[in-house]
């Protein structure tokens, strides 16, 4: 067994923490549709795709090995930079899961790591061009593609499926949406579970308690599935209930089209060379779907706040990322202050998501925030108003307001 | 900075080619399984329908074999 320095035991933690944040954040993803046409019952469903997550942890390791190369410099990074890093990925994660709102736990993870090398290492650490064709062009790119394919397919499956009625038809859509979105479940284990690992690994090299270019040990792999796949059987209800009635309001026909297309676009991506996210993918095959079905209707006031949303994660969690590196710089009490700063904040964020709870009794309900009209623009404003210039606790506390917002006018205090 | 726009139009054409045609073959799996439950009501046989229908299932399994294939890889 390796040496374990207290920071690298930090910084495992951490990880698994952010791990456990990406399992129920992304829930959602695979299973949002499913869930709200009825084709599985909640619990079922979360299950399952925890289930698949964990064997998508153990099916390769390739996307582990290249997590660390690329978008910053190695020689840069010590252990509280990714510690500082996971800082800013957890916060944001939790901050829109509060919120509802379905967005990149990629982007937040690289966001984290690009401030943090920022306030490490300075500017020149970043690779500014990878950062435009591995994060910019994607997030424009996905939900494109997989909205247009999810279109084209609802026209297709509304106009041939005609004549499809029935118990057989009811059964073959329920069928064909559990498949499509046991496999999204799968390449999430294997793409997401295997960030966690490298980001370890990644961490345990930078510490020396491994040396460079070593594969990720069995226990980080093992701690790293169970962690993503312990995340996604909780399941982050607030999530799913905006993108599988938030967004639209799907039929089985547009659940089945919009998770196929959503399933192809990730596997074709990711085998030809040009990653795009899940979460975006899904969200934009939603919104196809949605489109596509005759007197179908797409809440654009609820996209609009998640495209905002997958504005901010990138710089919103640099931004936390670099502050945290900051502190951290300042000796192991900064790093102290800035964990205790990260267990209260996660705390107070799950002490807010009390007052409106959403879980698998109410997932289905459409009484879901942002449908109001009255709510729509203020909860718009508050999303796009930058947060103002203040300490990290302000930036937080300024952030909260988005919740209260989305909360019924009477619980106006934060 | 270089943009890889090759493969980023062959994301999108492959994408929206696959997802379309399994889409298609999975409806008219089931167009071909409810065509099956009708005549069997009316108490006429269905083979056709149902050999059909039972190939677009076929085909559509094998895309996702094909995806977990793609997925270990």
């Amino acid at each position: 067994m390796e040496s374990f320095s207290l920071i690298l035991a930090i910084v495992v933690v951490t990880a698994l923490a952010f791990d456990f944040t990406n399992g129920f954040h992304d829930t959602a993803n695979a299973m949002a549709t499913t869930i709200s046409t009825g084709a599985l019952r909640p619990k079922v469903a979360v299950a399952m795709s925890a289930v698949l997550n964990l064997v998508g942890a153990f099916l390769s390791v390739e996307v582990a090995n290249t997590i660390s190369k690329g978008l910053v410099d190695e020689a840069g990074i010590r252990p509280e930079v990714i510690f500082a890093a996971l800082v800013g990925a957890i916060l944001w994660n939790l901050l829109t899961w509060l919120v509802g709102l379905p967005s990149s736990s990629s982007h937040a993870l690289m966001g984290g790591l690009i401030g943090a090398t920022v306030a490490s290492a300075g500017v020149g650490a970043v690779h500014g061009d990878v950062l435009v064709t591995k994060v910019l062009i994607p997030a424009i790119a996905a939900p494109l593609v997989a909205g247009v394919a999810a279109m084209l397919a609802t026209r297709l499956t509304y106009r041939m499926g005609k004549k499809a009625d029935g118990e057989a038809a009811e059964k073959g859509y329920r069928a064909g949406q559990i498949a499509s979105a046991g496999l999204v479940s799968l390449a999430h284990g294997t793409n997401d579970a295997q960030k966690t690992m490298g980001i370890i690994t990644l961490a345990l090299v930078a510490g020396g308690a491994l040396a460079p270019d070593s594969d990720p040990p069995l226990w980080v792999i093992v701690s790293a599935g169970v962690a993503i796949a312990l995340g996604t059987y909780l399941g982050g209800w607030r999530i799913i209930r905006t993108m599988g009635k938030g967004l639209t309001d799907l039929q089985p026909q547009q659940g089945f089209a919009a998770q196929t297309s959503a399933a192809t676009v990730i596997l074709a991506s990711s085998h030809l060379g040009f990653s795009l996210s899940t979460t975006h993918s899904v969200s934009g095959a939603v919104m196809g779907a949605g489109l596509g079905r005759k007197g179908g209707v797409v809440r654009w006031s609820t996209a609009t706040r998640m495209f905002v949303a997958w504005g901010l994660t990138l710089p919103a969690a640099a931004l936390v990322a670099a502050i945290a590196e900051w502190i951290c710089g300042f000796g192991s009490w900064g790093t102290a202050v800035v964990a205790v700063f990260l267990v209260v904040s996660s705390a107070a964020i799950w002490k807010i998501s009390r007052r409106e709870i959403v879980d698998h009794t109410n997932v289905n309900d459409t009484d879901a925030s942002g449908e109001e009209p009255s709510g729509v623009v203020t909860q718009a404003v508050a999303a796009v108003a930058p947060p103002p210039a203040g300490t990290v606790t302000d930036e937080f506390a300024a952030a909260f307001p988005e919740q209260v917002a989305t909360d019924p006018p009477t619980k106006t205090t934060v | 900075m270089q943009i890889d726009w090759a493969a980023l139009g062959s994301v999108f054409g492959v994408s929206l080619v696959v997802t379309v045609a399994l889409v298609g073959l999975f409806t008219l799996g089931i167009a071909g399984l409810s065509h099956r439950d009708r005549a069997a009501a009316q108490g006429r046989p269905a083979a056709l329908a149902v050999t059909g229908a039972y190939t677009c299932f076929a085909t559509c399994a094998a895309a996702v074999a094909y995806g977990i294939s793609l997925i270990m890889a």
